[in-house]
């Protein structure tokens, strides 16, 4: 159960404390790093990586078991779950992606307007942000699925909104933080106007551990899609998604395991990886105070 | 009382202390007095047993206390002379207290833990001292919370908590760097007093060489995790045998007219990483030799102090 | 001076209660459609169309509606659900206390599981106990809940059969429930605590408290324990709303009645008066937990309670 809360959070719960964590800790996060460039470079080359169609249905040969030629085995409808699996990267790696792009953009315009303003509206904002922040992220997903309909667009804006909250929060902490540092203080003395302030001055500082985080909520983002696929709310037939593959299968859970385990795998290993991988960066940027903040 | 041999430390691979060598008797205040990076602090947690909270530990030498060798003392047996018979006064009252407990219990701590004394001795005791102390209203003040308080009655309260279970030695560092001008003066004052009336021997770390010029009996001179200079006050004062400590006095503002600029010492304190070889001071110092950049000059014994200079001696 | 904050901070809620409740009331009347027409079954007879207006004064003002609706609901009249026709309060009376047990015992689980766990992690010398805890929350904050409720099932119940698949009877189907919960729960929770005990530790005056002469262990419950709670109960009390609502897929994928399955099926159903009634509960549970949040840490830390609100 990932949680808004989680991200941030977790950015500062890293491997670098000890002294086996800090041998440890880079080389795990490079190899996490080396894995995220490996699942990237398959989803892209997708086409020319999948031994079979994955829509390509057999029903002969339907819930086979791992093996060969079906190196992960097949589904109820005899489609090769490894082709399924390395194409729902595709799906959930852009979905995600997509979604927390958005969500940073709205998010730190949001979160740098109140910080930069305050009094009232800032206020006003913070409160309906916290509020927001402490529903649970699937559950504000799911409500915006359910009222739009389902679908990857759908998807992509309820993973958007569902973690609006927290990049508004952060931004605001920037901001405010960088508010009180001197040389705003003299930029302003300098008879700068607010908008130059703001976006040649704070929203760059701002800009770093928004952007580590949202690597971060990129992984909480792909369970979310995947959870969304779960329910059949993501990814409509017959584009795989993770999520969905896991959701046919579970009519099969007792018949082929396979088909719920390794798209389960997956998600489990890439979201580890994210996390390992942004902890590094937090740990080689050094930004673990600032995130601290939100 | 207490005496320190040959004191090294190390954090890892970095020996941030070498060489520190000083001693004290009660109703004595020794003062160690260096620039920011000379070790002084290290030097007040190493008597105390506390470096390996930071991770450092002691590599050579001795701290003889009441014929003991605390270099060798096991963890139990160190803590009970921590806040029993060595207490230690930092330098940020601000943040050394506790915010979420009330003051009456923290000091009553001390008492309860060292003195075997129930929660309502411990409290009386706490009382006592903390009027002793000058504080007003002491059993109001029990019931505070830190952050109700100004700087130097925060810095009164850990005061007391290092008094509390009547200690020998009083291990202060840095006590008023962080107070006001003003309460600076009362807080020596109150210290000053302290030593005479419990003949308690006092270490006083603190970088202003005129604290050092009123209040101290003894004083010794470090610089870049070494003691250049020890003495007593007057000596020192009168003749200053390193270069460094000539230099240090030569900072103190003395009644400046108009043409007159202050002095500084040109280039900075080498940090742990970069000590220089031979003698630390000599990129610094305006006596230096070709010596002095090869080897470290040892400690050369001068009427009842001494000075690590080759040079020592020689006029100005 | 803790009465009066918590009297502030109810104070403060009472305009964001009612922010809250405006939003949730007017989703009827901001979809697409006619609002009458997400509150009525469809197929419904024109007669039951003019009792339901005349019930809810569909035909006045907006804001004579809202007033309406909320003095109804502090009646204990939530509506009626469209789907099945009876009273939407009954509804969440009946599956809120399968929530509420699941979530409580959830919570309970990870909290002392959790705080447990930081600590050791925090405090242990071994570096190897200290990455297994800390493997062990990476892991347990990133499973998808699905996932893991689904390998619970195919391990503990169908491989060993010790624990049934699914439904809501005795306290053998609470198990599982809770522990896939309790994974992504004991992880925060754990993290919170050793992030905030590891901090802690930084502290100046941890070195007084050693300075003089206090064991560890003392320094450790009676200093630092106290200011990691600060943070972990903060985060506890926000985890309040979660609770309620985001054990939704794990109720769904054991096949558990709760608050969650119901405001999902009643979402997929359009059955609005239900969904209106759900996140009515939800915001309540949030706001709560808020609070409580608030007030605690006005208990355990004096500067807070100071502070002006």
């Amino acid at each position: 159960m990932t949680s808004i809360t989680g991200t941030a959070a977790r950015a500062l719960a890293g491997f670098g404390s000890t002294s086996i964590g800090r041998a440890f800790g880079s080389w795990l996060g490079k190899i996490a790093g080396g894995f995220l460039v490996l699942l990237l470079l398959t989803a892209i080359f997708a086409p020319w990586i999948t031994p079979f169609d994955y829509a390509a249905q057999d029903l002969t040969n339907g819930n086979a078991p791992p093996g060969w030629p079906h190196l992960l085995g097949t589904d109820q409808f005899g489609r090769d779950v490894l082709s399924r699996v390395i194409y729902g990267a595709r799906t959930s790696l852009s979905v995600s992606a997509t979604a927390i792009a958005i969500s940073i953009t709205v998010g730190m315009t949001l979160g740098a307007a109140a910080g930069y303003i305050g009094g009232m509206f800032e206020r006003a904002v913070m409160t309906v942000v916290d509020l927001t922040w402490s529903f649970p992220d699937i559950l504000i997903a799911l409500i915006f699925v359910a009222i739009i309909g389902p679908g990857l667009t759908s998807t992509t804006f309820a993973i958007a909104i569902a973690y609006l909250a927290q990049f508004t929060r952060l931004t605001r902490a920037q901001i405010v933080r960088l508010k009180r540092e001197t040389f705003i203080e003299a930029t302003v003395n300098l008879g700068a106007k607010p908008r130059h302030i703001l976006l040649r001055h704070l929203l760059p500082n701002a800009i770093t551990p928004v952007i580590v985080v949202g690597m971060l909520a990129i992984g909480d983002g792909i369970v979310l899609e995947a959870t969304l696929g779960f329910f059949g709310l993501g990814a409509q037939p017959p584009t795989p998604s993770w999520g969905a593959m896991m959701s046919s299968g579970t009519a099969q859970l007792f018949l082929s395991p396979w088909v719920i385990i390794f798209p389960g795998v997956v998600v489990a290993v890439t979201v580890i990886a994210v996390n390992l991988f942004g902890d590094e960066l937090i740990r080689a940027l050094d930004i673990k105070d600032r995130i601290r903040g939100a | 009382m207490l005496e320190v041999r040959d004191l090294e430390v190390a954090f890892g691979p970095v020996a941030p202390l070498s060489g520190v060598n000083f001693s004290i008797n009660k109703g004595e205040t020794l003062g160690i007095v260096g620039e920011s990076g000379s070790g002084k602090s290290l030097t007040a947690m190493s008597v105390m047993g506390l470096l390996p909270l930071s991770g450092g530990r002691i590599t050579a030498g001795s701290i003889m206390f009441d014929g003991q060798d605390l270099t060798k003392l096991k963890e139990p047996a160190y803590r009970k002379l921590r806040g029993g018979r060595i207490g230690l006064i930092t330098q940020n009252p601000m943040t050394s207290l506790d915010p979420l407990q009330k003051i009456g219990g923290q000091v009553d701590a001390v008492a309860m833990l060292h003195l075997g004394m129930t929660p309502k001795q411990a409290r009386a005791r706490t009382v006592e001292i903390l009027g002793t102390l000058r504080i007003p209203e002491p059993a109001t003040i029990c019931n505070r919370y830190p952050h109700q308080m100004s700087g130097g009655m925060k810095q009164r309260i850990v005061i007391a908590m290092a008094l509390a279970a009547d200690p020998d030695v009083l291990v202060a560092d840095e006590p008023t760097t962080a107070l006001d001008v003003t309460v600076q003066a009362q807080i020596m004052r109150l210290l000053h007093d302290l030593v005479k009336d419990r003949d308690l021997a006092l270490v006083l770390i603190t970088h202003d060489m005129s604290v050092v010029a009123q209040t101290c009996d003894k004083v010794v001179v470090m610089y870049a995790g070494r003691a250049i200079e020890h003495g007593p006050v007057e000596a020192i004062f009168d003749a200053p045998q390193h270069p460094y400590t000539q230099a240090l006095i030569n900072c103190i503002p003395k009644g400046l007219s108009e043409d007159e600029h202050l002095t500084g010492i040109p280039g900075t304190v080498p940090t742990v990483l970069n000590y220089p070889d031979g003698c630390p001071f000599h990129p610094r110092c305006t006596r230096a030799q070709d010596i002095c950049a090869v080897e470290r000059p040892a400690v050369v014994p001068f009427g009842s102090g001494g000075a690590a200079c080759h040079f020592a001696g020689a006029a100005p | 001076m803790l009465l009066r904050y918590t009297f502030f901070r109810v104070l403060m809620l009472i305009p964001v209660s009612i922010a809250i409740s405006v939003v949730i009331f007017m989703i009827v009347h901001l979809l697409p459609g006619d609002p009458i027409d997400n509150l009525i079954r469809v197929g419904s007879s024109p007669d039951d169309r003019t009792a339901l207006i005349a019930k809810y004064g569909l035909d006045q003002p907006l804001f004579v509606q809202y007033f309406r609706w909320i003095g109804a609901m502090f009646q204990g009249d939530f509506g009626e659900a469209i789907v099945l026709r009876r009273p939407v309060a009954d509804l969440i009376a009946q599956n809120l206390p399968y929530s509420l047990q699941l979530g409580a015992l959830a919570f309970l689980f990870s909290s002392i599981v959790g705080i447990t766990l930081g600590t050791i992690s925090a405090t242990t010398r071994s570096a190897w106990v200290e990455q297994i805890v800390r493997g062990f929350i990476l892991i347990g904050s990133t499973v998808p809940g699905f996932w893991l409720a689904l390998l619970m099932i195919l391990f503990f119940a169908v491989q060993l059969q010790w624990f049934p698949v699914s439904g809501a009877k005795g306290w053998q189907s609470l198990v599982l429930p809770v522990l896939t919960i309790g994974v992504g729960g004991v992880a925060l929770v754990a993290r919170v605590t050793r992030v905030a005990l590891l901090d802690v530790r930084k502290e100046d005056f941890v070195t007084l408290l050693h300075a003089k002469g206090l064991p560890s262990r003392t320094i450790l419950t009676g200093h630092l324990m106290p200011h990691a709670m600060l943070p972990v109960v903060t985060i506890l009390a926000l985890r309040i709303g979660w609770i309620l609502g985001g054990a939704v897929t794990v109720e769904f994928v054991f096949g558990r009645p709760g608050l969650g399955s119901l405001l999902i099926r009643a979402l997929g159903q359009r059955d609005y008066p239900v969904v209106q009634g759900c996140l009515l509960m939800l915001a309540l549970a949030v706001m709560l937990g808020t609070l409580i949040g608030d007030v605690a840490q006005a208990a355990m830390d004096p500067r807070v309670r100071e502070a002006k609100t």
